[in-house]
């Protein structure tokens, strides 16, 4: 079926939107945030390879690297980088379950218990980490 | 409770105005008035000329949404008493073309939604002297949810990447394309993907999430979309790794 | 400007997207139009709720859903068209089922059914308590697939151009920018709906304002059956929402204001605690409505501020099953009530519904001007007669539609283009509109609103649930006083872009002129049948009555009626009995 247009285009009023609409809503900043977070994802990823790049080259880069790492700016910014990750985590983990419906046995698994299990895993994992590192 | 509460509507008509203005009127405070009771009370009494569109009243024929306090709303389902003490700003659905006062141009759907052919589509045609089709409850119910969209427009007026790309099919035509993939009667899924993988279909989504929150019916366009990433990225990956596929 | 099609419908709901796939696929090289004044899902059928009824069950038959809908007319549908009605619905409704509609289903899969007022079998078809919805949104999807049907959305009608009582085309106005413009076809359908809007309480939403009724018979096509009003006994005070059916063939009471469930003094069977069929809450709405009034002068009703109400008692039914069968009713409590039928009592007062009345058509749709038909609401067929049943209305737009469309198709395939008389005609209703858009010369000076609601109280209060000689007599007077002020109202709005105050004044000139035909219809038959009760003729007139009245407009405007015979088949006309 085709439909004859409104045919109001050159009349009708195009709003645009401002440059600071997602300070309009917490709701759009907090999704501005994390888009942003993904800077921070990058940036550790970058971070994470330093680290494994500066080990293969041997004690003296290792030392050189850890020294950079303690510099309280690169500190500071992985404090931030830490927290967007984790923003991004959490939303991510809240995203789950609307991506990808889980069935068991013909019935939909409520999103929460999707959400817990993830957390479940999450701490569990976290938890072999520092164990790791510790011991 | 006061006894009026300060409507502020927005007007504008093409042949006059350059940009829309703000018209305040007062119109009577009651605790079951919504905010189109006092729209309609100001066409009714105290001017003649302001234009909108409304027509069941009960939140299901979609005509009546409107920005109320900055946020879409159904204006049949707002109660002024909930906005007290007032102005209420009254405006026309956020990222469409206004055509007049409260009336937006949501033409641009229209046009959207025939392309994710929101339709059954069937290899086979059954004929109707084979009587219906059978689908469980749980069949029913895996894509119910998408099939309760009223095309309201909601959505759209809360989706940023629709207010700055105006080219992104957006959340109620995907939601419709997979209310249709989910159905176990339809054959269609193939047909849609091209529509939906293009770069203005899923892919435009940065899940906001706020189409969801507007939905006045409960649909989760941004749970719909978000599902058919997941489905589309398996579809790419699977045309490259099975025999003769490729994309 | 003229644009030419072969068919152009008038309505873009249920009843006329149906006609519009109808024809589509009879005649894919038909060029059709579907000119609606709303977006076609805006349109009213969106806010059906119940059900559709169609015999499916093992333990039913055609013959019973005959009997029932023929019973629940009192006599006056004809049954040729029911027979024939009852026939196709099963088919139009699996049809349905192919093209997506999502019907509720049993564990098996096949489309489940649930009991409905004045039905003696479980025969109604429903998509939870949003059928309407569910319906329309599905054939306005499915309409998208073919290339022929070009719409014309928020395009409102203005004249059905007729020369030499053989239609011609319409005349037409574009909402957003005020263009006026002849569409010339060889056949045009009616599916705009009914008229609820003339009275003050309805369920209907605004946009039913009896357009295609007043258009039919300003086009010469008589009016048939329009004393017969339909109150549903559900609706919500002050809002008019509809509670549905549904939620009384779920199992739900009606109960006074001493909690007693008072249909049982009125000849409609013996409470029990389930549902039993055609019986009690489940017997038909005309007989609904008429015990409310009843409870209500016995000062046995409660007293709301919108006038008295009774109670709606769901709340044995608990919120399991309230959430599966009737979740909207739910919602609709819940929001626009602040009430949770789970928990309480839910007040409601009957509310017009449905217009039994409409178009004169034969089965196939056809009116007596030749290329014009009608489907669904706006038409009458008939077969409601003087009550509608329950979940009938949804099966009958869908074969009503579907044969009017087909016939429409077959007559436009070997019909000639417009005539020189027509177009001229064509072009003297543009010189009207563009008067009204720019605004008389005096401009009146009665408010629109204020003429309007002043209609709507006269009706209410002369054609309502009981009717008097005197009261109609009055009524007549009045709307005759309105239809000279119509004249007077004022225009404020000269604008081109959507100029809705124009609009306004359109619908309320088609109002008066459906509200009069209700009122002279009503006057003139002097008899209680189904939902026309008279106060000064109590009884059934079978000697006089047994007739369809036709009204139509005369050369000086004025009103007048004719009748028609009933056709009779095979049920004789007897009593109808409920309960027992």
């Amino acid at each position: 079926m085709t439909g004859t247009g409104t045919g109001t285009g050159q009349r009708a009023y195009r709003p645009r939107m401002s440059l600071w609409w997602w300070a309009r809503k917490r709701s759009y900043t907090l999704f501005i945030l994390r888009e942003l977070s993904s800077v921070f994802v990058a940036w550790f990823v970058l971070f994470t390879l330093l680290t494994v790049w500066s080990v293969a080259r041997g004690e003296e880069r290792y030392e050189q690297f850890l020294d950079f790492a303690s510099n309280p700016l690169v500190v500071a910014l992985n404090v931030l980088a830490l927290a967007f990750l984790l923003f991004h985590t959490v939303t991510w983990f809240n995203l789950t379950p609307k991506a990808m419906p889980v069935k068991v046995r013909g019935r939909r698994v409520p999103s929460t218990v999707v959400i817990a299990a993830q957390w479940l895993g999450f701490v569990v994992v976290s938890a072999f980490v520092v164990w790791l590192v510790v011991s | 409770m006061a006894d009026s509460i300060t409507l502020r509507v927005t007007r504008y008509q093409p042949e006059v105005d350059d940009e829309p203005r703000a018209q305040d009127f007062d119109v009577p405070l009651r605790e079951n008035w919504v905010v189109l009771d006092g729209l309609n009370y100001i066409k009714d009494r105290l001017d003649g000329t302001l234009s909108y569109r409304w027509s069941c009243r009960m939140g299901i024929c979609g005509s009546c949404g409107m920005m109320v306090d900055g946020e879409p709303a159904l204006t049949c389902a707002t109660f002024l008493v909930d906005h007290a003490p007032g102005p209420i700003r009254v405006e026309p659905l956020a990222n469409f073309p206004v055509v007049r006062d409260l009336v937006v141009d949501i033409g641009d759907f229209l046009e959207k939604l025939p392309r994710v052919s929101p339709w059954i589509v069937r290899d086979d045609d059954i004929p109707v002297d084979e009587g219906e089709s059978l689908q469980t409850p749980e069949e029913l119910a895996d894509y119910k949810q998408y099939s309760m969209c009223i095309n309201c427009m909601l959505c759209y007026s809360a989706c940023p990447v629709y207010g700055l790309d105006p080219d992104f099919i957006g959340p109620a035509a995907i939601a419709l394309a997979q209310r249709y993939n989910l159905d176990s009667r339809d054959d269609g899924a193939a047909k849609r993907l091209d529509v939906l993988i293009h770069p203005d279909g899923v892919w435009g989504c940065t899940f906001v999430g706020e189409c969801t929150t507007a939905c006045p019916k409960d649909v989760d366009p941004a749970g719909a979309i978000q599902r058919y990433k997941l489905t589309a990225a398996m579809e790419t990956i699977k045309s490259y790794v099975s025999p003769g596929g490729g994309p | 400007m003229t644009t030419a099609h072969d068919v152009v419908l008038v309505g873009g709901g249920g009843a006329g997207l149906r006609a519009a796939i109808a024809i589509a696929e009879a005649r894919p090289e038909l060029d059709v139009a579907v000119v609606s004044k709303v977006y076609p899902m805006r349109s009213h059928t969106v806010s059906a709720e119940g059900g559709a009824a169609g015999v499916i069950g093992a333990d039913d038959s055609l013959d019973e859903h005959i009997y029932d809908t023929i019973s629940g007319s009192d006599w006056l549908a004809d049954q040729d068209a029911v027979e024939m009605f009852v026939e196709e619905a099963p088919r139009e409704l699996i049809r349905l089922e192919h093209w997506g509609c999502p019907w509720s289903r049993e564990p098996d899969g096949r489309v489940a059914v649930r009991p409905f007022g004045g039905m003696k079998k479980q025969r109604t078809w429903f998509a939870a308590d949003k059928t309407g919805f569910h319906m329309l949104h599905t054939l306005f999807q499915t309409s998208l697939k073919y290339g022929t049907i070009h719409r014309y959305d928020e395009w409102f009608v203005t004249k059905l151009v007729v020369d030499d009582g053989v239609i011609q085309g319409v005349v037409a106005i574009e909402l957003s920018t005020g263009r006026i413009e002849t569409m010339t076809a060889k056949a045009v359908i009616l599916a705009t709906g009914g008229c609820g809007r003339v009275f003050p309480f309805t369920t209907n939403a605004a946009i039913k304002t009896g357009d295609g009724m007043s258009l039919a018979y300003r086009a010469g096509a008589p009016l048939k059956d329009m004393e017969f009003v339909q109150y549903h006994p559900t609706g919500l005070p002050f809002t008019g929402i509809l509670i549905t059916e549904a939620a009384r063939a779920e199992g739900g009471w009606l109960l006074n204001k001493d909690g007693y469930r008072y249909l049982q003094d009125y000849d409609l069977g013996k409470p029990e605690p389930t549902p039993v069929l055609r019986s009690m809450e489940l017997g038909p709405r005309d007989r609904l409505s008429q015990a409310f009034v009843h409870e209500v002068e016995e000062g046995r009703a409660i007293d709301t501020p919108y006038g008295p109400a009774v109670h709606l008692d769901l709340r044995h039914l608990g919120a399991k099953v309230i959430d599966a069968k009737i979740p909207f009713v739910r919602e609709l409590c819940l929001k626009y009530q602040n009430v949770d039928p789970a928990a309480e009592l839910v007040q409601v007062r009957p509310v017009v519904h449905y217009m039994m009345g409409g178009v004169h058509t034969d089965i196939h749709g056809a009116t007596p001007v030749k290329g014009l038909y009608a489907a669904g609401e706006v038409a009458c067929v008939s077969i409601n007669g003087a009550n509608r049943l329950g979940s009938n209305s949804l099966p009958e737009l869908l074969v009503f539609g579907a044969r009017a469309g087909r016939a429409a198709a077959e007559y436009a395939a070997g019909a000639s283009g417009p005539t020189r008389a027509g177009l001229r005609q064509a072009d003297d209703e543009h010189r009207r509109i563009w008067r009204e858009l720019r605004g008389r010369e005096p401009n009146g000076n009665e408010r629109i609103a204020d003429l309007r609601e002043q209609m709507q109280h006269t009706m209410e209060g002369g054609a309502g649930i009981y009717r008097t000689g005197d009261s109609l007599t009055k009524a007549v007077d009045t709307l005759h006083e309105f239809q000279g002020r119509r004249d007077q109202a004022r225009i404020e709005d000269h604008s081109h872009t959507f100029n809705t105050e124009l609009l306004t004044f359109l619908e309320l000139s088609a109002m008066l002129d459906v509200a009069e035909t209700i009122v002279y219809s009503a006057l003139r038959r002097e008899e209680s049948r189904g939902a026309h009760q008279r106060t000064d003729y109590s009884a059934r007139d079978n000697d006089r009555f047994l007739a369809h009245s036709l009204a139509h407009r005369a050369s000086d405007g004025s009103c007048q009626i004719r009748y028609l015979p009933v056709t009779i088949t095979r049920w004789p006309v007897g009593e109808r009995v409920y309960g027992r």
